[in-house]
């Protein structure tokens, strides 16, 4: 099947979405496609309009979600961008069955996923990402009465705590890696930011039964055939906390691969963006956290400065522009204060896996110079992930750019692959 | 009180709620999804579609990401 529309937006987040409201509002014919059942993106994830109030952020979901559905925006669900066949040309998946899509002008906000860092247990099962264990537990996992340990790094583990401890779980402590002293710096840039330093402080509140604990960060998992205990540093003595599920995070990487694949230049991890939000490619904009991590009202604003120089109306576009740029600050000033520290690139032991795919571990892979090296020698990053967890990983640890994509940029059914690009 | 169901996990019966994960499921069951390649049980990592740890067979069709499907009613899972 064929399809062609004028603006076709990649991510149903909260970019995606409000890119597609206002370019169809314009009068545009859009198409917004998203690879979940559901659109809404990470922040949104299992919101539903009629209960979306109780939740972080609702209000603005249901006003968003209604605002699109009284457009004509077509909303395409469970359909992933996996190729460009041709340019102006998308090949869509969809459980084995393929789509082509034609666009004028293309919206991508395919937002961002947590960098997992390897140390010693990380692959026992109850071990998953911070944000990662929300995901699971807004989808229906149980968490009454499970002890939870958070650890890594970001805003995002305080919201998954305030989460988790909604949810009935035991938070037994938020561990934040960057020292208070950085995010002393940060709170204090908060102050300009009043409606952001309510959310952190709504958050706060309702994790203060919860240990957060700055500068301190996980050395090991242990247990037998899933994780049972965590030991945790400060730098200077080691302790143990048991739990059932540890989550964790550092901070939030950007998913690339499909302004890779379509040739977007990417500057300092991000894709180089204008004003407009457009990318190095002509008529391909980039929004959200592929043009720096920042979070929900960044995305929401640079979505509709997108869809609005999508569909010409570049006045209504440029108005936007203060705030874009207040918001660009932001997220410079979260990326200061949440930067790494260097005793998370010690943390794995030479037989710890660092592809979990290949089963690669870091011994083989200290040895080797280049992300394609070690590819080729370690078959790192060549598994089902396509390195979307070693490759942010490995960024860290050695400095390796991982600078290719290729398509199918996801996995997809080889029938859908298989077909001739028809003719345009 | 959401609608409950039972699904199969290898071959034993399990009750979720309507809307549940086969990824949420799976945990609950306290099964690992599958075993990688040097034989390591693994679960559910990034929960949201990339990692393709929580990969497993779903009524019969393998290497299903089970954090993007539903349980329905006599769903038959099975992990490893």
């Amino acid at each position: 099947m064929r399809a062609g529309f004028d603006v076709v937006v990649v991510g149903a987040g909260p970019g995606g979405m409000a890119a597609a409201t206002v370019a169809a509002e314009a009068g545009r014919r859009v198409c917004l496609l998203d690879d979940n059942a559901a659109h809404g993106g990470q922040i949104w994830r299992g919101y539903r309009a009629e209960t979306a109030k109780k939740y972080p952020h609702g209000a603005r979901f249901q006003r968003w979600a209604a605002r699109l559905e009284r457009t004509r925006c077509e909303v395409w669900q469970g359909w992933q961008a996996v190729d460009q066949p041709a340019p102006g040309l998308l090949r869509l998946e969809r459980e084995g069955e393929r789509r082509d899509i034609a666009f004028e002008k293309l919206i991508v906000a395919t937002g961002a996923r947590e960098r997992f860092l390897p140390f010693p247990g990380w692959t026992l099962p109850g071990v998953t990402g911070a944000g990662g264990l929300q995901a699971l537990v807004k989808s229906g996992l149980d968490a009454r009465g499970k002890r939870v340990v958070l650890a890594g790094s970001g805003p995002l583990l305080l919201a998954v705590g305030a989460g988790l401890a909604t949810a009935g779980a035991r938070v037994e402590g938020i561990y934040e890696q960057a020292p208070f002293r950085q995010l002393a710096d940060f709170a204090l840039s908060l102050m300009a930011q009043p409606a952001r330093l309510l959310e952190g402080a709504r958050y706060r509140l309702k994790t203060l039964r919860a240990a957060y604990r700055t500068g301190c960060w996980v050395v090991r998992a242990e247990g037998r055939g899933r994780v049972e205990r965590v030991v945790l540093t400060d730098g200077r003595k080691q302790w143990t906390v048991e739990c059932e599920w540890l989550g964790c995070g550092f901070n939030l990487v950007p998913n690339l691969e499909l302004p890779r694949l379509l040739g977007c230049r990417i500057a300092d991890g991000f894709v180089a963006v204008d004003r407009r939000m457009q990318s190095s490619v002509p008529g391909v904009a980039c929004v959200g956290e592929l043009a720096g991590v920042g979070g929900l009202e960044k995305a929401l604003v640079e979505g509709q400065i997108a869809g609005w120089a999508a569909a010409g109306r570049f006045a209504e576009a440029d108005a936007l522009d203060g705030q874009r740029r207040r918001l660009e600050r932001f997220a410079h000033r979260l990326d200061r204060a949440f930067a790494l520290r260097a005793e998370l690139r010690a943390l794995a032991a030479d037989e710890t896996i660092v592809c979990r795919c290949e089963d690669v571990h870091y011994a083989a892979l200290k040895g080797c110079v280049s992300w394609r090296e070690a590819k080729l020698h370690t078959r790192c990053g060549m598994g089902a992930c396509q390195g979307r967890v070693c490759g942010a990983a490995t960024e860290l640890l050695f400095g390796w750019e991982n600078a290719s994509a290729r398509p199918p940029v996801l996995p997809a059914a080889v029938v859908a692959l298989a077909s001739e690009v028809e003719r345009r | 009180m959401k609608e409950s169901f039972s699904i199969t996990v290898n071959g034993k019966p399990l009750l979720v709620a309507a809307g549940t994960s086969v990824a949420a499921a799976l945990m609950m069951s306290g099964e690992p999804c599958r075993f990688s390649v040097s034989g390591e049980a693994r679960g559910p990592l990034c929960g949201m579609g990339i990692c393709m740890e929580c990969r497993a067979t779903v009524d019969g069709i393998p290497q299903q990401r089970t954090c993007q499907l539903a349980c329905a009613a006599g769903m038959n899972v099975v992990t490893g």
